[in-house]
């Protein structure tokens, strides 16, 4: 019997692997998967942690300025889970093969990619009511369906992240309330910030479903469940109720609810801007790059003391190293 | 720094959500040794009273069974259908067993 060439070889295994994802299996590290899919898990994987670590600097800038101890407890708080939810998507990426230092160096270089909101500025206090509410807000419509990723590792980070988020979106949702239903010049605060992060909110399910390259083969490999235009639409008709509740206005003239499918329709988005952000040309792309180099420059001597602290416990030399 | 820093160990995490209940793997950790691993993992997992204990084990000490194997591996387990109560009758008045 002749062995069949490799190429067959793989065509076979990959309609197994595809078989598998259609009956709902999980996946796991060392099961067999083509390596397309090994390579797109760790680039969404790598930059959804990216996105967690970079999104700790919008609200760290609030947290020596936070109105009360209460409201500052909550942020440190916060900005802690973000540091934490970075660390449970590289620990699942890293076991598909990548070492996190790698893909923190990328990071470093300002080769790898992160969400574009948190290239926007956080200029007011209410903007950490914004970012809780809208931000988080859509980071759960998003995660809910990553939590049935085909990827078990991924999918098993988000179901502890989810828990985490709601939180998030409460607290965030809270201090736009309480600002809502304060003086007229803290509605105004309110109001100005929910008019800036809205739009920016919405890409972040990323471009038009007819714009997605990578969409048709993360879905026909049960990485995502829904398509970005489904998950945008989800989070604009799950958000306007909880603007109305607050008697805050979503910033689009075109909002208009339609009979027939039970959306609510906004006007056009500007994709051009989104665009701009993502190509590193947003309002702090260069600041969040130099903030997290000089963080990673400053803890230098925290890891090293580390390594040779646990060098002198072990007994071993440091002369060596 | 002249030379690349060297990464830290890699370490499995398991948490013991209440007393009494098995310890159940959480995610993973870097750390230089076992107390820095324990400290982080408290850190990591266990933020808001998911464990009453955790342990950390070095990643590269785990023996795992492997996919290819699953079939001839668990097999021995498939054709012994009369370790199961469903196997056995019992007679018919009997109600309550």
């Amino acid at each position: 019997m002749t062995q069949p060439p490799a190429a067959t070889e793989d065509l076979q295994r990959t309609a197994e692997f595809e078989a598998r994802i259609a009956r709902g299996e999980s996946i796991e590290p060392k099961d067999w998967m083509p390596e397309r899919y090994r390579k797109q898990l760790i680039r969404m994987m790598a930059q959804h942690a990216h996105s967690e670590v970079v999104g700790m600097l919008p609200e760290g800038n609030w947290i020596t300025r936070a109105p009360s101890l209460r409201r500052k407890m909550i942020l440190l708080a916060k900005v802690q889970d973000e540091g934490g939810h970075g660390l449970y998507i590289y620990c699942g990426a890293e076991t598909l093969g990548v070492d996190r230092r790698d893909l923190e160096q990328e990071l470093l270089d300002g080769k790898a990619k992160y969400s574009s909101i948190f290239n926007y500025p956080t200029l007011t206090w209410a903007d950490m009511g914004a970012i809780g509410w809208l931000v988080d807000g859509a980071a759960i419509v998003n995660q809910t369906m990553l939590a049935k990723a085909s990827y078990g590792p991924y999918a098993r980070a988000m179901v502890r992240i989810c828990k985490e988020e709601n939180f998030h979106k409460r607290q965030g949702y809270e201090i736009m309330a309480t600002l809502a239903h304060g003086t007229d010049a803290q509605k105004a605060m309110a109001q100005e910030s929910l008019n800036r992060w809205w739009w920016p909110s919405l890409m972040m399910f990323g471009p038009p479903d007819k714009d997605s390259p990578n969409s048709e083969e993360l879905t026909r490999w049960g990485i995502k469940r829904k398509s970005n235009d489904e998950l945008r639409q989800r989070f604009v008709n799950l958000t306007v109720a909880q603007a109305k509740a607050i008697d805050l206005m979503l910033p689009d003239a075109d909002l208009t609810y339609d009979e027939a499918s039970g959306d609510w329709k906004t006007g056009p988005i500007d994709w051009d801007e989104f665009r701009r952000v993502v190509k590193g040309n947003g309002p702090c792309n260069r600041e969040r790059l130099a903030a997290r180099q000089k963080a990673h420059a400053d803890g230098a001597w925290v890891r090293a003391a580390a390594l040779a602290y646990a060098d002198k416990q072990a007994g071993r030399s440091t002369e060596a190293a | 720094m002249d030379s690349p820093e060297r990464s830290w160990p890699l370490w499995e995490v398991f948490t013991q959500g209440k007393d009494g209940e098995p310890h159940q793997h959480a995610g993973s950790v870097h750390a230089t040794d076992a107390e820095h691993a324990l400290q982080n993992a408290r850190d990591v997992y266990a933020r808001r009273n998911e464990g009453v204990s955790l342990w950390v084990v070095p990643s590269a000490a785990i023996t795992a069974s492997t996919p290819e194997d699953v079939g001839p591996f668990f097999d021995p387990a498939n054709d012994k259908a009369y370790r199961h109560p469903q196997f056995y009758r019992v007679p018919k008045g009997v109600k309550v067993f």
